[in-house]
């Protein structure tokens, strides 16, 4: 938008005096936008950058006098401290981690073969299929969130269910065992060898970082992948009707089978929709805080802690100010390094097609 | 040329923009607040729409974070009833999320006036100057109990004013006792006769004992065991001792009975529920549990006894908020008349009845246990209650044990011991 006022008067070098009041006029137009975003996301931004360089206790402005610089002491004493702020957010991020590696892949996966099944042309009701696929993601999470914790109680009825095959669940929500330690376990495998619990990242011991998620995480990243993968769905379905017949008929003159179809024409062509779905999938996942907030509140045993929900418990309940804001940075970096090398691996991807 | 101004353009009017901003955001108490003079707020008031900073004697807001309508019903009535005998105007509010509304309030400079406040947060509010330190101020301190008064002194000055408070004690479901055949001459006295009527409660419906997996819960052992999470003083960390070991070996030995089960193992969200509902016979719990299973289980037949006494005799927990004033309000001393009015005598005992709180004064004990006389447990073990500690930073480490408490059953209780100790150590540490 902001390029076009600026890139007129290169054609009519001659006078300034109409095109100069247009650019004026388009600043104007602009600055509301401007001013909302200045004022809304700019300096909420610089304000928790700088709160999480000071010492704000949390009492009156950030910006007043009384507030002093402290450097990186946030970060360093998350991050090196080795206390238990930094046990804290170490299990915050293996947690959110594991989610993160099983919600994403899931969710592009299902969401894509969703949309491959709803896009074909023999299919019929599928206008019904679209909004059923759909209706989890329009539906609230908190509203989702408290039907799964009724769902996957002690006695719910995924329990039920599973007794009537003679199985007996766990108690989801209640299980703070890690589900690679829970099947390391059926092999017999209840300690770690000291190789991995005697060293350790961020205070947590790399036994522990291998835990995977507990029971009652794998309940929520389920939730995330049927609350989200009708959104994405959408994304898929939409890039698929950008692809005309004819592509598809050429290919099967060629005589493709329908696998060969889909692996060697459609899905190059979805590649961008696969690189959005993917890079929103990842910040979503990072990002992870009602769910935790309204359902299990860091519980059981804090394997449901994520880094956006320790930084609100640091900020709000612990009066640790600094050190929320200081999260919330380590998160935002962390979501910026996944994307770029994400963008790199799919770019590259395309080169080598090309 | 003019694609250079283009560029340029749009950040110098974000600059603006957010320079513009942060001059709205400092408002009255940001770069110059050390005199709340007249002047000041006079000539803000009109923008922050909220009464009560405006005028010295403007109306007190009254946050509080209530239990149900009951108490938001008598915080009120009390409210407005002191509000016609002062003159002064003054209206209550109920949080949905009270630590996260106040400190909204702090950091923007116009928090309520009067409000609650948890012993976790204390610390944490007090020394960033949020509270105001009214405690000494009030006629009635002396009549506070004593235990509770240290609950909310921080460098020695009382902070606060106890609201209420409760204790925890052995709830026992009277019909599932008789099923076991036990007799009323059997009530537990000690650890062993708990550990023995736990196990003949059990049977393959229910067990024997429930209560959360939490220190909340679990230290009131500790405290029997003559250990606890900090010294006398409040200086060391003393979690790492034989008697807080000694508590949790009991702990797993019941579980290890399976006459101990955690509400979440027997499909509760808490032990008041897990009892109510029978599965469990007997739970440690607070006063709260007589108002719940008034109203969700009113046919679970019970009586409430005192805790039984271990190594080193009785002891207990004890929980309760106090009535916190803003360090930042406009009318402190409109306040301190309120919250003097709220904890008298004859307004404690009527909150006591209306959402059944135990009164903070000990000049309403009688009346209490006169009142209620199958709280009677609940009240005596104020006698040898703890409190809960109140250190900043200690909340947190609470919160870690209690997630180390889920998996006491196969955990090594002396390696939790020492992971608390090491915390709470450099809790109190980072505070001097």
């Amino acid at each position: 938008m902001s390029a076009q006022p600026a890139t007129l008067p290169r054609k009519a070098t001659r006078g300034s005096g109409i095109r100069g009041r247009e650019a004026q006029a388009g600043w104007l137009f602009v600055a509301p936008v401007i001013l909302l975003l200045g004022l809304f996301l700019v300096l909420p931004v610089v304000m928790a950058a700088w709160v999480s360089l000071s010492d704000w206790t949390g009492r009156g402005s950030p910006f007043s006098s009384e507030v002093s610089f402290v450097g990186a002491k946030n970060y360093s004493e998350l991050l090196l401290g080795g206390g238990l702020a930094t046990q804290d957010f170490g299990t915050a991020l293996r947690n959110n981690a594991w989610y993160v590696v099983l919600v994403v892949p899931t969710q592009t996966a299902l969401s894509l073969f969703l949309a491959v099944m709803v896009n074909r042309k023999w299919l019929r009701g599928s206008g019904f299929y679209r909004t059923a696929f759909y209706f989890p993601s329009v539906t609230s999470s908190v509203a989702i969130t408290v039907l799964f914790l009724f769902l996957f109680s002690a006695t719910g009825v995924v329990n039920k269910v599973l007794q009537a095959m003679s199985v007996s669940g766990p108690n989801w929500f209640a299980d703070p065992r890690g589900v690679v330690h829970v099947v390391l376990g059926w092999i017999g495998v209840d300690k770690g060898p000291a190789a991995l619990t005697e060293h350790g990242v961020l205070g947590v011991s790399l036994w522990q970082w291998l835990a995977g998620p507990s029971i009652a995480m794998s309940v929520l990243v389920i939730m995330a992948v049927f609350t989200t993968s009708g959104t994405f769905m959408l994304l898929f379905l939409a890039a698929l009707q950008h692809i005309s017949d004819e592509v598809e008929e050429a290919a099967m003159v060629d005589g493709t089978t329908a696998w060969q179809r889909f692996r060697f024409v459609t899905l190059p062509m979805l590649r961008p929709t696969v690189f959005t779905v993917m890079t929103l999938g990842l910040i979503g996942t990072w990002q992870v805080f009602d769910q935790i907030y309204t359902g299990t509140q860091g519980s059981p045993g804090k394997t449901t802690v994520t880094p956006a929900y320790l930084s609100y418990t640091a900020s709000f309940q612990s009066q640790q100010w600094g050190r929320g804001a200081a999260i919330a940075f380590i998160l935002f970096a962390i979501i910026i390094v996944m994307t770029v090398i994400q963008r790199r691996v799919i770019r590259g991807r395309d080169q080598d097609a090309l | 040329m003019s694609r250079r101004t283009a560029r340029t353009s749009p950040a110098l009017a974000l600059l603006a923009a957010s320079t513009l901003a942060l001059a709205a955001c400092s408002g009255g108490s940001g770069f110059d607040d050390p005199a709340p003079s007249g002047t000041e707020p006079a000539a803000e008031s009109p923008s922050d729409g909220d009464g009560e900073s405006s005028a010295p004697a403007g109306e007190i807001s009254v946050l509080i974070g209530s239990s149900g309508d009951a108490e938001t019903d008598a915080v009120t009535a009390a409210v407005d009833a002191w509000s016609q005998s002062s003159g002064t105007p003054a209206s209550v509010t109920v949080a949905s999320d009270l630590p996260q509304q106040l400190s909204q309030g702090f950091a923007a400079g116009d928090p309520p006036d009067v409000f609650y406040v948890s012993t976790d947060h204390l610390a944490g509010w007090a020394a960033n100057g949020s509270l105001h330190p009214y405690g000494e101020q009030l006629a009635n301190v002396d009549d506070f109990h004593a235990s509770l008064r240290e609950n909310f002194t921080v460098d020695g000055q009382l902070y606060c004013a106890p609201k209420d408070f409760s204790t925890l004690a052995l709830v026992i479901n009277t019909e599932a006792w008789e099923a076991a055949g036990l007799g009323d001459d059997e009530v537990p006295t000690t650890w062993e006769e708990l550990a023995d009527v736990a196990k003949k409660l059990t049977t393959d419906s229910q067990v024997g004992l429930t209560f959360g997996p939490e220190y909340q819960r679990i230290g009131v052992f500790m405290a029997q065991a003559g250990g606890g999470l900090l010294s006398e003083d409040g200086s060391t960390a003393t979690a790492d001792s034989p008697e807080n070991l000694q508590a949790l070996e009991l702990v797993q030995q019941l579980m290890a009975d399976g006459a101990l089960k955690y509400p979440a193992e027997i499909g509760a969200g808490w032990g008041g529920e897990a009892f109510g509902s029978g599965a469990a016979a007997m739970t440690i719990e607070g006063n709260w549990i007589v108002g719940a299973l008034r109203n969700d289980f009113p046919d679970t037949p019970y009586r409430v006894v005192e805790l039984p006494a271990g190594p080193a005799g009785q002891g207990t927990l004890q929980f309760t908020n106090c009535w916190g004033i803003a360090a930042d309000s406009e009318s402190k001393e409109a306040a301190v008349d309120l919250v003097e009015f709220l904890t008298s005598t004859e307004q404690q005992i009527e909150f006591a009845s209306a959402f059944g709180v135990m009164p903070s004064v000990q000049s309403a004990a009688e009346a209490f246990a006169a009142e209620f006389p199958e709280q009677e447990a609940f009240v005596t073990s104020a006698d040898f209650a703890k409190g809960m500690p109140t250190v900043q930073g200690a909340a947190e480490v609470i919160a870690d044990l209690n997630a180390q408490l889920e998996g006491l059953a196969n955990a090594d209780a002396g390696e939790i011991l020492r992971s608390v100790q090491q915390n709470l150590q450099a809790a109190l540490d980072g505070q001097g």
